[in-house]
């Protein structure tokens, strides 16, 4: 039984591991990303010490409380409320001075207030030092040093916030004050109070901390590799084509195998369900129907995205991510857009909803209405699969290293194209509907760290692939029962699936494709991942599938519904520009309050994606 | 020799100090906020590949800014090392 419970505001910079903190703290599985203003929303959880309950709320990552932006706003009108009864300051170790800021601003604000130093472990690799009780009675506030993503200071810190909530230090004397406040101008004084607080910081870090002369050579010369003019752009392509022919040589024996288990269940569990008295119909509509599609979704999503969210998230850990921001920006400036777009497309590539919620990181609307209209130019996790699965069906089907490593510089050039798009259709709207100038911007490239490889593991496979899996097989089985019973309900001469692929099939023949291909699309609506799986069903719902053995067994399905490698690159393209998924849609309706912009973020991709398939079409044509 | 000029003329590799900012509002508080306040030492470390942004260490932290930005804070060049 717990009698009293507190309340906790975490704060602290972006990327300084505040949301490890929160996570090690509640056991709380909440993902944690490496580009600024990543947590926007505030997230709440909750932890037991000494029997008694600890609220943790999480505020958004902020430089600073005073300025106008929405993740300020809403963690100094936090801070300033008083509803917390003591706050958690994280600062990162290997940036010290500029994190102090933050503390200070906080610590003129309420009282208690606990400094947790995270990142030690960064730091020792750096040879930086702090000398953590110089720095708390300087401050005059409990200083906990950790070290949080191997687990280091937890403890400490919850003893330490025990302590603040039960016999608080005195408060400290104020820290920094603007001089003669009278005699000088709004923004003088503005100057001098900012000026004051930072100075304050030098002080604290000049006796506290100890950076050897060279602690940031290895940043700066990873830097130079990633974002120089001679190897910035050829080694981001690089990495990402490594990464892609990772996912690709790594998916496909494990797809097989997958495929094959669960194909193999798929009669005993037909027999199963006949042992228990269901009715033929009903038997048929839950293996042919609904398994069918499930066990599609999983041996042909599971692995590309098991290989290719570690590996992404790699990259994310390591503080790649902004170096790739900061080496496009130049692209989105010229395109009229805003700098943080580069990061909120990236974001994109894990999830377009997520990516249109995150472009609350912008500022100005009219950049943030672009930034939402054109997120889902660039595939998501969703799509990833599909856009794999095609380009190994028909282009590496030998398996060997020669034609995984095609397929993977084909994925690399669908990513350019739909960079390339995003641009493009960004800078049409900066010149035509959404007019304007750029506004400020600054990008913090945050220290590289190591990342902890096995934690990045379990992480990405739990919290992401699980996850978007998860929601996939929540859809297919739905959408498995939808396909099967407008393949077996009548419709006229043919079955009702027949009849509503016959109705798209001039505009799906239009554009390279065909009509079940169309059908496939929009009954993907909900979720992407199951384009394929629903495509297969819609071809074999007629036929019968006797024996099944992976992506060749496959393209033999395709290649007998009349494709050819113009099809694929039709589907490719589509797959690449079409209206965005259901919660992505959602999620537009609800950030732009607007069904007007919402209509707009449907049409923009699916009519580039029509026009580019119609002209591709064309000019296979001509040349056939 | 001190010569003053603006943060988007300090070539990479080179160092320098905060004047003032010609920005106002809350243009001008965040720049503030990430260490671009009079007197801060400034160094411009690296150029993004199309040469803009730039990126400068400032209070111990890496930022990139744009060059329309840059322009709009001027700096003392620490012995007239460029001009």
């Amino acid at each position: 039984m717990t009698e009293n419970a507190y309340t906790i505001a975490l704060a602290g910079n972006p990327n300084v591991g505040k949301s490890t903190v929160f996570n090690g703290l509640t056991n709380l599985h909440q993902h944690t990303g490496n580009w600024p203003g990543k947590t926007v929303a505030t997230a709440r959880g909750a932890f037991t010490y000494r029997g008694e309950r600890y609220t943790l709320v999480d505020l958004p990552g902020t430089y600073s409380l005073f300025a106008d932006s929405a993740e300020e706003e809403i963690a100094r009108d936090y801070i300033c409320s008083g509803e917390a009864d003591a706050t958690l300051v994280v600062a990162d170790a290997t940036c010290l001075e500029r994190n102090l800021n933050l503390t200070l601003q906080v610590m003129a604000c309420t009282h208690p207030v606990v400094l947790c130093v995270n990142l030690l472990d960064e730091a020792e690799r750096k040879g930086i030092t702090v000398d953590l009780m110089a720095l708390q009675d300087a401050l005059g506030i409990p200083v906990i040093g950790a070290a949080v993503r191997s687990g280091q200071g937890l403890a400490a810190i919850q003893e330490a916030l025990h302590q603040a909530v039960h016999h608080p230090l005195p408060p400290p004397p104020p820290q920094a004050a603007c001089p003669d406040a009278d005699s000088l101008s709004p923004e003088e004084c503005q100057d001098a109070l900012v000026g004051a607080i930072l100075r304050r910081a030098k002080e604290l870090c000049d006796a506290a901390v100890r950076v050897p002369e060279h602690a940031n050579d290895r940043d700066r010369r990873l830097d130079r590799l990633f974002t120089s003019k001679a190897t910035g752009i050829p080694v981001m392509l690089l990495l990402l084509g490594l990464v892609f022919w990772i996912t690709i040589a790594g998916a496909n024996v494990p797809s097989e195998l997958l495929s094959r288990l669960l194909f193999s269940l798929q009669e005993p569990l037909r027999g199963l369900l006949a042992r228990i008295g269901l009715p033929v119909i009903v038997q048929s509509a839950i293996t042919d129907g609904i398994y069918r599609t499930v066990a599609w979704v999983v041996s042909v999503m599971l692995p590309p995205m098991a290989i290719f969210f570690p590996l992404f998230t790699l990259l994310e850990d390591a503080g790649y991510l902004p170096r790739v921001a900061f080496n496009l920006d130049h692209c989105f400036q010229c395109a009229g857009a805003h700098g943080r777009q580069s990061l909120t497309m990236c974001m994109g590539f894990g999830c377009n909803a997520c990516g249109v919620m995150g472009c609350r990181i912008i500022d100005s609307p009219r950049e943030r209405l672009i930034a939402i209209l054109t997120n889902s130019f660039v595939p998501c996790n969703g799509r990833f699969p599909t856009l794999i699965a095609l380009l190994t069906m028909f282009f590496a089907v030998g398996g060997g290293l020669a034609s995984s490593l095609v397929s993977a510089a084909l994925l690399l050039l669908a990513i350019v194209c739909a960079v390339a798009m995003t641009l493009l259709v960004s800078r049409l709207l900066s010149r035509t509907v959404l007019k304007g100038t750029p506004s400020s911007f600054a990008l913090e490239l945050p220290p590289y760290r190591m990342p902890q490889i096995g934690q990045v593991l379990v992480r990405s496979l739990l919290d992401r692939t699980l996850f978007v899996l998860g929601r996939a097989v929540t859809v297919a089985a739905p959408a498995g029962l939808i396909i099967w019973l407008m393949g077996n309900l009548r419709a006229g001469e043919g079955t009702l699936l027949n009849a509503c692929a016959a109705f798209l099939n001039p505009l799906g023949t239009w554009m390279g494709l065909d009509g079940m291909i169309l059908l496939a699309f929009l009954l993907g609506f909900p979720a992407n991942e199951i384009v394929i799986p629903v495509l297969l069903m819609g071809y074999l719902s007629t036929g019968s599938l006797t024996d099944y053995a992976g992506l060749t067994e496959l393209k033999a399905i395709l290649l007998q519904n009349g494709w050819t490698l113009h099809t694929a690159v039709c589907a490719a393209i589509f797959t690449l520009f079409h209206f965005p998924c259901g919660t992505t849609c959602a999620t537009i309706r609800r950030e732009t309050g607007s069904l007007g912009w919402t209509a707009l973020a449907v049409a923009l991709p699916t009519a580039a994606g029509m026009l580019l398939c119609m002209l591709v079409h064309l000019l296979f044509t001509l040349l056939a | 020799m001190v010569s003053a000029s603006t943060l988007d003329q300090l070539p990479v590799g080179c160092s320098a100090t905060v004047k003032a900012l010609s920005f106002a509002g809350s243009k001008r508080r965040r720049m503030l906020d990430l260490g671009f306040v009079p007197g801060s030492p400034v160094s411009a470390l690296q150029a993004s590949p199309w040469g803009d942004p730039v990126a400068y260490a400032v209070r111990g932290a890496v930022i990139a800014l744009r060059r329309q930005d840059a322009k709009q804070i001027s700096i003392l060049a620490k012995g007239g090392s460029w001009t």
